[in-house]
């Protein structure tokens, strides 16, 4: 469960958050949307911890992760998988070290647990036999699935997207799509899905918030969506249905 | 606060043992022949013009000394370290800000894991273990690109030459030497992986080439000022010879 509770976040006098309230009930998988710039992006670094909030409370199971020192928080975060937007995989890596890396530096297990959970996990995406692979020998979206090989390497209790089918072309965002339907139904995490994809948003999302100037301005499930008298989110569900068609 | 962190986390386990060996192995093994050849070479221009300056004096039978005591105390450390300022210096500064605009490092902090710890520890421990034995391998080239100089082209006495520079050869002047290097390995490694860390997240592939460039001038510049501060306490204020 994550309870974000009047969060405010400025960059060089720029208002980015401007007393944010969102509540992701444990198992849902939440899209959060918006124009570029309104803090999307910002909003998964706060949670993750990788920035601090000017003002306000993230809660994490029931821990306000703004006031944790690094040692906790690494705790925390131990819960948490993340796929990046450009994936981030170490280049100096194979992609089985990749995947894993977080049980290899805190699972304290054998090599060969480790090379099976790192197959189990690549499975998982369909990236069978990838282990010996470098990351610039993949493709975008196979740079992606094992960007979320790694994120659920752990077996987190939530995982965060960013943009996950930016830069994909369809068919390849329509498989990282059932990749994340397909996660949620067989491991049961809690999700945060930042994207303006509204393919993506509609095909994964069991709730979604429309973020604007800084605040949810509309919360929901993508049916409710539709129905929300809102012009700013009406206008921007159409406007992306547009671009894509 | 970079080397705050990281002299804290240093010695704190786990040690990331397989991780240093990697940076001795590219620090040192990589960098080796440079610097030979860079010692070599110091050595054999320190020889030539230090003959003809001695002989005004008509001293240029101490000319093993002179070579010696130069290279071990001064020119061993400096030519070193500014070989490696420039190779591993500039190269730790686009390897971590590579890592910093790709996210890399975010991607290390949300699994949990320290990258003071993970990045900034090998490379600075490695820095300050190899500077001095890359130091002592630059020494040895530097006497031996001197004797080779004074006895082909000045047809200087080699026994003489080598008698008069294991002469002034003091186990003190090496470990100041010693002490020298890695305090410059330890400021090259620092300075790397600050400038990598700084860059801005948005900063992309000019933001690195900046920050690599300024990298290795801001060593360059912060071993000589350390060299200065260094020989004045070791030598003036200590009074070590």
């Amino acid at each position: 469960m994550i309870w974000i509770e009047n969060l405010w976040k400025n960059f060089d006098n720029k208002e980015v958050l401007t007393g944010l309230e969102l509540y992701i009930p444990r198992g849902e998988t939440l899209i959060v949307m918006g124009r570029s710039g309104c803090g999307k992006s910002v909003l998964l670094k706060l949670i993750t911890g990788l920035m601090q909030p000017d003002h306000g409370q993230i809660w994490i199971d029931g821990v306000d992760i703004t006031t944790l020192t690094r040692k906790a928080l690494n705790r925390t975060r131990q819960k948490l998988g993340m796929l990046f937007q450009s994936a981030a995989l170490f280049d100096s890596l194979t992609v089985g070290e990749n995947v894993g890396f977080m049980v290899s530096q805190h699972m304290g297990l054998s090599k060969r647990e480790i090379d099976d959970i790192v197959a189990e996990k690549l499975h998982l995406v369909d990236l069978d036999n990838t282990q010996h692979l470098r990351p610039a020998e993949l493709s975008g979206g196979m740079r992606k699935r094992v960007g979320l090989a790694r994120a659920i390497a752990c077996n987190p209790e939530m995982i965060l997207y960013d943009e996950p089918t930016t830069g994909l072309d369809p068919i390849t965002a329509l498989e990282i799509n059932r990749l994340i339907r397909d996660l949620h139904q067989k491991l049961q995490v809690t999700s945060v899905v930042v994207t303006h994809d509204m393919d993506s948003a509609f095909s994964v999302g069991t709730r979604m918030a429309m973020m604007h100037q800084g605040k949810v301005i509309a919360h929901g499930t993508p049916d409710e969506m539709w129905k929300i008298d809102n012009p700013v989110l009406q206008r921007f569900i159409s406007d992306e249905n547009h671009h894509r068609n | 606060m970079l080397v705050w962190e990281t002299w804290s986390l240093a010695f704190k386990p786990p040690l990331q043992l397989r991780l240093l060996v990697h940076q001795l192995f590219l620090i040192g093994v990589n960098s080796i022949s440079v610097v030979l050849v860079s010692g070599l070479f110091t050595g054999m221009v320190l020889s030539t013009q230090g003959y003809h300056q001695l002989k005004q004096i008509s001293a240029e039978g101490t000319l093993g000394q002179f070579v010696c005591v130069s290279v071990v105390r001064e020119l061993g450390p400096m030519v070193t370290a500014f070989v490696l300022a420039g190779r591993i210096g500039a190269s730790i500064t686009a390897e971590l800000g590579t890592m910093k605009v790709t996210e890399q490092i975010d991607a290390l902090e949300v699994m949990a894991t320290n990258p003071v710890k993970y990045l900034v520890v090998p490379r600075f421990l490695a820095c300050a273990i190899m500077l001095p034995i890359l130091t002592l391998f630059a020494i040895v080239f530097g006497i031996v690109g001197g004797y080779l100089a004074a006895i082909i082209l000045f047809d200087m006495n080699g026994i003489f030459f080598l008698h008069l520079a294991q002469a002034s050869l003091f186990i003190n002047t090496i470990i100041i030497s010693i002490v020298k290097a890695s305090a410059f390995g330890m400021a090259i490694a620092s300075i790397g992986c600050y400038k990598g860390f700084t860059i801005s997240s948005t900063g992309g592939a000019e933001g690195v080439g900046k920050s690599t460039t300024g990298s290795a001038v801001t060593s360059l510049i912060t071993i000589l000022a350390l060299d200065a501060v260094l020989n004045h306490l070791l030598y003036t204020v200590w009074g070590l010879q």
